[in-house]
């Protein structure tokens, strides 16, 4: 150990950071690997893009007009996309078998859906009255929908399709999962072991099981357990099924906040001498449910996407409706992938946006979380 | 704690409007006069026996006997509410009593007549198996199609003949086997297949509506097995079961004494014996079966006798072309034999 | 389901001697259990009667017997033989068998994309990160039954007939098609030479796990990290191709060629197949990628720059820091995403997959035994997510054991 000090040259000074050239080096080529990274991605979005834009706007047809559109779907140089099949169809697409003349009823309807979904997203109108409000939604849809009353007439559940029923099935269902899942969720954190047996038998039951049995069940099985003579709708069987399965995985969302209360507020709310109910209704469940929102949000756009599911039990909602739309006509035959795009960007905007505004919700608890210096 | 009491009632009361629509107690035929409607299961979409177009007017044979059914029953034809049933659906909606009658091109056998709680009532089109493959293949038989792969739908009597006519014959193949009816013959256009199998009247209907060009594909001569095709009624009703039965035997009894929607009026005052009794101008035959007077009257007023029905949805004349064949009457050379209504 | 009151739990010990009041909360807790019970095995009575009356008047026959019957039906694709004239059990037994298939192939793909692009998430690089999360956002945001249905349209619309001249895939010669036939790729024809190379496999196996242990015990002993992967694949391969020449270099292969009706020889993978496998594979990977993403930040920031400090690679941090202790918090979440794949697997039906629930939808239309099939599926879907329950927990216990 007689190594003399030896002094290390001074590093040289950073690199200026700043400008454009300095953001692309830090951005695009840090290192020779991102470097390459970079460029063969820059050169296959050079090759993909222009071709993608050529076969989707330029060389695509947008009117419905058919021979056109067999034209240039089979133009080997540039074939183009064929979206007169949505200008075509679209109406069947998004109401179904709806009576023709009626297009506003589900049109309405929907949009009924679409803004209380809004309303319901801003914190300012978490109040008291939107569960009566909700209620009223549905009411209204329902009205519209099945008419009878008020001059307009009657249209049975079968002829009901398209957006509308994606938008009933994913908010009715959730909105009627979400009682039944808060009760599990106590239920299998409550002390008492039939209760919480009860409740383990049937969310892990349902959570071990695909949608699709259970649709199946609703669909095939239902009639069997009711008495005869009694045979509900297919649509309220389905209505069944979705509420009981997103149920299941709502119950593990609400318990999830539950178990993140603090015990102090639960010890308090019992020094208080607050009777179970009211402890969990004024103290617990409220904590718990804002806690969660972002986590709800992502069960209902699971359910949202899982309603696709019901085509393969026939009810025409979406995914179903297109298949109505297009499979007894062979001149549209042919540009099913056209129609799947449309409805996979109505899909898209409608999760992308629900999910967004999760992931805002989320951020906005954080930083409330951290203003009032709560820990979880 | 009232508002939400009331919420909750208001949901209760939703709930059993909603349900009202389709809850309906006791005998089959009270039911329907009661609701003023037959509830008939069809195909959710075979051109000719059960389709809607995109308004949602159904058309077809099975639809027509629904139609002439209602009529009978409650004297209009348009009383009938459509619900549309896939294979796997059709049995358990019928069972569960979600339909009165399903009219789906549904084969009659001894398993579903004795262990699936139907009954069925009478044939209404006879009807094979047949292949259906492309033109540029040149396959002239079913005996060439060694190592195909097949399109057919599940949950039908079809996936079980063509099993079997395979290994009679010592022939492999891959069955590719779809959900729906739509989806098999789909992927059959789309070349996943290089043959399409389901009844025979089913491929005609097909190849006509459904292929891009119908000259692209032929259809095999080969007939590889019996499918009497009617409605079926749920088991436990047999009041129900005789109207059903006896509105088909009608419809066709009227074809043979030349009893047809133009005419039905001034047969009326004929002075066959066997008019008279089917259109209850003689006895009244009606309040045996627990209908009117005039039940076959009606019925033949609202859709025309069996041959015009059958002309009508699929024979030579309409888009499926089909030659009556075996559906002619029996004194024509087919097997459409009703026992006599009196 | 209703919940109860329950008893709070840290309530001070009760008094000598439990009073069975009407108001204490005792009681209470067993009433509402009791009439829980009572409530939830009326309900059991009454729908179980209902059913068995329901079938008692329609004369619909039930009972498990089926399973014995001959299946009568044809199975597309499955792992073991199966005949028309074999059993239903048998039947349920290739549909479970072909969903394991499609889950296994989907989870292996769908954990390899989505760990890399939930890497590439956090890249520098923001070409490749907006690329990442482009993906994840587009894939997640759209219902994995439509993409499945996207998919296999265009599997089957686009692919080349099996009747027109094949172009192979990746290279002229490489015997690899692509048609609507599906994957059809060659089989090596089986010679005794195979044996040896077999052999040779098993030996290079043998010999690398020996190598692995001797460089452990040498880092042990001097601190020196030899290199492992590398050399361990070397082994192996050289040891397999050792053994291949021994035994005489065989080379017949089976090539897929057109038949007289459909493809002929090799193996194959049908669209059906690939359809649900990839489609369920790019679904879940956009998930796994976030589970990944999530599970890198988790870890503390400190832990990078303590590994840069140490001059670790990027690269090397990856591997060595983040990715292991991302892991642990990674795990759960990722055993859901596997659970929901197999789960989502039972969307073959929609395109024609014989999978258990297709299988067991056909065996309900033939045979008529709704509930008996459903019950089926249910169990058999139960027992797997149990299984991948149980798992987890045992990975937990070790995970946390290992902790410090």
């Amino acid at each position: 150990m007689s190594a003399t000090f030896v002094a290390i040259h001074a590093r040289p000074a950073p690199v200026r950071m700043l400008g454009a050239r300095a953001w692309i080096r830090t951005h695009l080529f840090p290192d020779w690997k991102n470097g390459l990274a970079t460029a063969i991605i820059a050169a296959l979005l050079v090759w993909f893009l222009p071709r993608l834009m050529d076969w989707a706007i330029f060389n695509a047809v947008f009117s419905n007009d058919n021979a056109a559109c067999r034209a240039v779907a089979h133009a080997a140089a540039q074939p183009g996309a064929c979206w007169g099949v949505v200008a075509e169809k679209y109406r069947v697409i998004l109401f179904g078998r709806f009576p023709h003349a009626d297009h506003w009823r589900p049109l309405l309807a929907s949009l009924i859906l679409v803004l209380m979904l809004a309303a319901s997203c801003l914190p300012r109108c978490w109040k008291r009255w939107l569960a009566p409000a909700w209620l009223g939604a549905f009411a209204a849809f329902f009205l519209l929908m099945r008419g009878g009353v008020a001059g307009l007439t009657y249209v049975e559940t079968a002829r009901w399709g398209g957006l509308p029923l994606t938008l009933l099935l994913s908010t009715l269902g959730i909105a009627a999962a979400f009682p039944i899942a808060v009760l599990a969720a106590l239920g299998r954190l409550s002390h008492l072991p039939a209760v919480r047996a009860a409740c383990i038998g049937y969310i892990e039951l349902v959570r071990g099981v695909p949608l699709i049995s259970v649709l199946f069940m609703a669909s095939f099985m239902f009639p069997l357990f009711l008495p005869p003579g009694m045979t509900p709708d297919v649509l309220l069987r389905v209505l069944a099924g979705i509420t009981l399965f997103a149920a299941a995985y709502l119950a593990e969302v609400v318990r999830g906040g539950l178990q993140a209360i603090p015990a102090g507020q639960i010890e308090a709310a019992k020094s208080l001498g607050l009777s179970y109910w009211q402890m969990q209704r004024r103290i617990a469940l409220p904590q718990a449910l804002r806690h969660v929102v972002p986590a709800i949000m992502n069960s209902f756009i699971s359910t949202f996407k899982d309603t696709s599911l019901v085509t393969v039990v026939s009810l025409y909602e979406l995914t179903g409706a297109l298949g109505l739309a297009l499979r007894g006509d062979t001149d549209w035959r042919p540009f099913y992938f056209e129609a799947y795009l449309f409805i996979a960007v109505i899909y898209w905007i409608g999760c992308y946006a629900m999910s967004s505004y999760s992931r805002w919700v989320e951020r906005r608890l954080a930083v409330s979380n951290q203003a009032t210096g709560k820990t979880q | 704690m009232n508002r939400l009491k009331g919420i909750g009632l208001t949901a209760i009361a939703a709930g059993i409007w909603l349900c009202s629509a389709s809850a309906h107690a006791g005998k089959t035929l009270d039911g329907i006069k009661q609701r003023g409607q037959v509830i008939c299961g069809v195909n959710t979409g075979l051109a000719g026996f059960g389709a809607a177009d995109s308004q949602g007017n159904w058309a077809g044979l099975d639809v027509d006997i629904c139609r002439a059914i209602a009529a009978s029953v409650l004297g209009d034809a348009s009383k009938v509410k459509w619900v549309p049933l896939n294979a796997q659906q059709r049995f358990t909606a019928l069972q569960s009593g979600e339909i009165d009658i399903l009219s789906r091109n549904t084969t009659f056998t001894l398993t579903r007549d004795a262990s699936l709680g139907l009954n069925a009532t009478a044939v209404t089109y006879y009807d094979g198996q047949g292949f259906m493959v492309p033109k540029k293949l040149k396959v002239k038989s079913v005996k060439q199609l060694n190592n195909a792969a097949v399109c057919v739908q599940s949950g039908t009597t079809t996936e079980k003949n063509l099993n079997d006519y395979f290994r009679a014959n010592k022939l492999k193949y891959k069955p590719v086997v779809f959900e729906g009816f739509e989806a098999s013959f789909k992927a059959f256009f789309a070349g996943r297949c290089q043959a399409y199998t389901t009844d025979a009247s089913g491929l005609a209907s097909i190849r006509n509506k459904e292929a891009q060009n119908p000259d692209d594909f032929v259809i095999l001569p080969e007939i590889i097995s019996k499918e009497p095709l009617g409605p079926m009624v749920r088991r436990g009703d047999d009041e129900w079961f005789a109207i059903a039965k006896w509105v088909i035997y009608a419809l066709l009894e009227a074809e043979e004494y030349g009893v047809t929607q133009a005419n039905v009026d001034q047969m009326k005052t004929s002075d066959n014996p066997s008019v008279q009794r089917i259109l209850g101008t003689a006895e009244d035959s009606g309040k045996l079966l627990g209908l009117e007077k005039d039940w076959a009257y009606r019925a033949i007023k609202a859709t025309g006798n069996y041959g015009e029905i059958f002309e009508r949805n699929v024979g030579p004349k309409s888009p499926l072309k089909l030659p009556r064949g075996l559906n002619n009457l029996w004194n024509k050379g087919g097997l459409m034999y009703a026992p006599p209504v009196r | 389901m209703t919940g109860g009151p329950a008893i709070p739990p840290r309530q001070p010990p009760p008094s000598a001697g439990r009073r069975w009041r009407w108001r204490s909360q005792a009681t209470r807790g067993l009433l509402w259990q009791l009439a829980l019970v009572l409530a939830l095995s009326l309900v059991a009575w009454y729908l179980t009667r209902n059913t068995l009356e329901n079938m008692r008047t329609r004369g619909i026959q039930s009972g498990f017997d089926f399973l014995l019957q001959p299946a009568g039906f044809a199975i597309g694709e499955s792992i073991i033989d199966f005949d028309s004239g074999d059993p239903y059990w048998k039947a349920f037994l290739i549909g479970l068998g072909n969903t394991l298939r499609t889950a296994v192939a989907g989870i292996v793909l769908c954990t390899l994309l989505g760990t890399l692009i939930g890497i590439g998430q956090l890249s520098r690089n923001l070409l490749l990160r907006s690329l990442c999360k482009g993906y994840v956002d587009l894939f997640r945001n759209i219902p994995v039954l439509l993409q499945l249905l996207v998919l296999y349209l265009l599997l089957t619309e686009w692919l080349p007939d099996t009747t027109a001249t094949l172009q192979p895939l990746l290279f002229a010669d490489s015997g690899v098609f692509l048609s609507k036939n599906g994957l059809s790729y060659p089989l090596p024809v089986w010679e005794a030479g195979h044996l040896l190379t077999l052999i040779g496999f098993v030996l290079g196996l043998v010999l690398a796990w020996r190598y692995r242990q001797r460089a452990r015990r040498h880092f042990e002993q001097s601190g020196q990290a030899r290199a492992v992967f590398w050399p361990m694949l070397g082994l192996v391969a050289a040891s397999s191709v050792a053994g291949w020449v021994l035994g005489g270099m065989p080379s017949g292969l089976d090539i897929p060629r057109t038949g007289e009706m459909n493809l002929a020889g090799g193996g194959s993978l049908t669209p059906e197949f690939l359809a649900i496998t990839v489609g369920l594979a790019i679904y879940t990977a956009a998930f796994v990628a976030e589970a990944v993403r999530a599970g890198i930040q988790a870890v503390p920031h400190g832990q990078v720059e303590a590994a840069g400090a140490l001059g670790l690679s990027r690269g090397q941090a990856l591997r060595l820091v983040l990715l292991p202790q991302a892991l642990r918090v990674t795990i759960p979440p990722l055993t859901n995403q596997y659970l929901n794949l197999t789960k989502n697997s039972s969307l073959a039906v929609a395109i024609g997959y014989p999978d258990l629930v297709s299988v067991a939808n056909t065996t309900l239309n033939q045979s008529g035994r709704a509930v008996e099939c459903i019950v089926v599926i249910m169990v058999i879907y139960l027992m797997l997510s149990l299984a991948t329950a149980w798992l987890m927990n045992w990975y937990d216990s070790r995970a946390a054991i290992r902790e410090r």
